[in-house]
């Protein structure tokens, strides 16, 4: 202990901080060494770098200089006819160009050595050790949105941006978020035409969207969703869905999918089911007038009903604003314990735990060819898988252990 | 020579109905062919004779009796007032010419095909219409002025005279956006302005006809043994986002109110010809169904969607680009994009200047 150093702290009493005549120690440790001796050490890995600063520097000077030195001529004749010299003001002019300041680029000091390994740290970092060939990939995926050269169906449906991007962003939230568990996988046809007819709730269709990603993830397939009206007039709301595949709900773009062999999800109930106070969640509303039963019986497609247990959850619509409503156009105005209460963060949705079940398919190639012009006929398969939908979703609530679990 | 066609083109003063004519002479079964329109044609016309006389007097019937006239391509429908005068002068145009040139052909029972272009645009625009309109489908809302109330009221006359001559062949043929280098059409001039205006939040599936397949499919018409109504458009959709985009040229989008706003602005000052039905048209489209015309009319653009603009495109200058440039900049030095790039450069190996393009390339990526 007693051979301890002694580190001194302060000034020891001399002039120092705040004396306004010279810098105090510190600030003297801290402005470096002085000119002459920083140019060795700074300047030796960097020799190639300076030497074109230099040179721009001198040439600059000669720019400086030559237009001062071309001048006499016009200003003398300018002075003869004024009778003063101007040869005074350009001496006092030219020194000043010498003793400029070299000012240095704050990059130019950087080597590009490091700038490259940075760069090739920062790939390695972001796309692994195979970092070029996925750069160049990605770079190519850039340069094709950035000049068009991809290709839309006949809907506006944009499958590299939907895989890359829609699904790519909405996975993390079915996975992590909502904890979608999803059953009966195997009831999905894995190729041809066929109708997905889904349960519809959660004030804001989210249903939908999770929906297409886990029947994507599940079957590689892209669901594609039949929309309302509303959701093509809404600004933003229409460009994503028409890139993500959607279309109008109406039997020509229904039949016309199904045809092309498409995999097709409809919400039957529609605004009456998102819109449905939280008291009556999971009773199925009307299922429209059963023209989606038509456009499978037309086109021979097998109807898959699909099971949704949790998105009655997320928002739970505890109240409705009828007059701005109307006002805006739009069906309802929410109100949910969390909105519009507590502003922005009231849109987080609820965690709840999500359970999807694909149930058997409905068969619709054993009809004859009127079938799909029989009201009767179409309010019975209506029935029969507006019934198989509720009795898996009361199953499905007596398997669930809470609604956050 | 006898017994072939004698053709008789209304609206060849404008560009379009002008080459459509002369692709007519060339037709082996096309014997003569007579253009028809109120003002002198601006090119070459080769071997069209011209007429001059107005659609909308009942010289047109003079003309079809002393030419023996047996087939009519009716051509002189117009979607924007032009320099021909304000929107009435255009209805009377259209409406009023397309009534006395069906009157004249009731009364000239050698007439025996009359092939009227229409366009999809009577389809209207909506965010309720079907992603493809197949010929038996109605707008959804009908048009309530304009230019597609034009073109449904002719098609409804162009209806009652098929009716009413029921031994006369009549196709209607309802074109998608005739796109082209020489088109000059409300929908070329807003693609060639320099800065394209968008609908904010909304992005329209387009379709578009190149011209020379407008000139085969009318060409085809008058000697196809069918008729009806058909779609015609080149295959496939294209996005006006993804349109704009390989023109390479800025965009910008402002709501629908300011765009509409800005058409009759421009509309006005004569900078771009405008009309009111384009506005629905960009910010929600339109798609039809051609199965027909591949099926039934037996025609096959030579174009799609996609090359028709790629080659309205072409000899477009380019006004922007920007990120295209920067992604290629970007390409250019990864270690692998270029072989003489060395992968890992010593810094003493390249000049000031290099590594300060190199710095701002990596900057943009």
């Amino acid at each position: 202990m007693g051979d301890a150093e002694i580190i001194p702290i302060g000034t020891r009493g001399r002039q120092g901080r705040g004396s306004g005549q010279r810098p105090s120690s510190a600030a003297r440790n801290l402005a470096g060494p002085s000119r002459p001796r920083r140019e060795e050490p700074a300047d030796a890995p960097t020799e190639a770098e300076d030497t074109a600063p230099e040179q721009s520097a001198d040439e600059v000077a000669e720019q400086v200089a030559d237009p001062a030195a071309g001048q006499p001529t016009v200003a003398e004749r300018a002075a003869a006819s004024r009778g003063d010299s101007p040869v005074v003001d350009l001496a006092g002019a030219l020194p000043t160009s010498d003793t400029r300041v070299r000012e240095r680029h704050p990059l130019r000091g950087i080597p590009v050595g490091d700038w490259l390994s940075a760069f090739q740290r920062a790939a390695k970092e972001v796309f692994g050790e195979q970092w070029e060939p996925r750069l160049a990939e990605f770079l190519a995926f850039l340069r094709r949105r950035v000049t068009g050269e991809y290709v839309v169906d006949d809907f506006g449906f944009d499958a590299e941006v939907t895989e890359r991007f829609f699904i790519a962003a909405l996975r993390p939230i079915a996975e992590k978020w909502f904890r979608v568990e999803v059953r009966g996988v195997e009831n999905i046809p894995t190729e041809g035409g066929a109708l997905v007819v889904s349960n519809h709730s959660g004030t804001v269709p989210v249903d939908g969207l999770m929906t297409m990603v886990s029947v994507h993830d599940a079957t590689g397939r892209h669901l594609r969703a039949l929309g309302a009206d509303l959701v093509f007039q809404m600004p933003f709301v229409s460009t994503m869905a028409r890139k993500g595949g959607a279309t109008l709900a109406c039997n020509e773009d229904a039949e016309r999918m199904l045809r092309q062999g498409e995999l097709v999800g409809v919400w039957p109930e529609g605004f009456k089911g998102i819109g449905k106070p939280y008291s009556e969640r999971y009773k199925l509303q009307r299922f429209g007038r059963g023209g989606f039963v038509s456009a499978a019986l037309r086109t021979g497609v097998p109807i898959v009903p699909l099971s949704v247990v949790g998105a009655e959850e997320i928002y739970p619509l505890v109240g409705n604003i009828p007059a701005l409503a109307r006002l805006l156009g739009v069906p309802y105005i929410p109100i949910t314990p969390l909105f519009p209460l507590l502003g922005p963060l009231g849109l987080v949705p609820l965690p709840s735990k999500w359970l999807m079940e694909f149930g058997e398919p409905v068969r619709t190639d054993e009809y004859d060819d009127g079938a799909a012009d029989d009201p009767m006929l179409v309010f019975d398969v209506t029935d029969q898988v507006r019934e198989s939908i509720q009795q898996t979703l009361y199953s499905l609530l007596m398997q669930r252990r809470s609604v956050f679990g | 020579m006898s017994g072939g066609k004698v053709v008789l083109v209304t609206g060849v003063s404008r560009d379009l109905g002008r080459r459509t004519a002369r692709a007519l002479v060339d037709r082996d079964d096309v014997d003569r062919v007579i253009g028809v329109d109120v003002v002198p044609p601006r090119g070459d016309l080769g071997d069209v004779s011209f007429v001059r006389a107005d659609i909308r007097t009942p010289v047109i019937a003079k003309v079809i009796a002393k030419e023996d006239v047996d087939t009519v391509v009716h051509m002189s429908v117009i979607a924007t007032p032009g320099d021909t005068g304000g929107r009435t002068t255009m209805k009377e145009l259209n409406v009023i010419g397309s009534m006395q040139l069906l009157a004249a052909c009731q009364k000239a029972p050698r007439v025996e095909r009359l092939v009227v272009k229409s366009t999809t645009t009577v389809y209207g625009s909506s965010p309720r219409d079907p992603a493809m309109f197949t010929e038996d489908m109605e707008p959804r809302r009908a048009p309530r002025a304009g230019y597609a109330k034009d073109v449904a009221e002719i098609e409804a006359y162009v209806r009652g005279f098929a009716r009413r001559r029921d031994d006369c062949r009549v196709t209607l043929l309802r074109c998608a956006n005739v796109i082209g280098p020489h088109v000059s059409s409300p929908i070329t001039s807003y693609f060639r302005m320099p800065v394209v205006p968008t609908v904010l939040g909304h992005d329209a599936r387009l379709q578009f006809l190149h011209e020379e397949d407008l000139f085969a499919v009318l060409s085809h018409a008058v000697g196809a043994d069918v008729g009806g109504t058909f779609n015609v458009a080149g295959d496939g959709i294209m996005m006006l986002s993804q349109a704009v985009r390989r023109m390479r040229r800025p965009t910008v989008a402002m709501p629908g109110v300011a765009v509409g706003g800005l058409s009759s602005l421009l509309r006005q000052a004569r900078f771009a010809d405008f009309s009111p039905e384009q506005l629905g048209f960009l910010t929600y489209g339109r798609g039809v169904d051609t199965t027909a015309m591949r099926e039934l009319l037996g025609f096959t653009p030579r174009f799609d969607t996609e090359q028709a603009f790629d080659d309205f495109v072409s000899d477009l200058p380019r006004t922007g680009g920007y990120a295209e440039r920067a992604i290629g900049a970007v390409e250019d030095r990864l270690p692998s994009g270029r072989t003489a790039v060395p992968a890992v450069a010593a810094p003493g190996d390249r000049d000031d200047g290099d590594s300060d393009h190199r710095g701002q390339g990596e900057s943009h990526g």
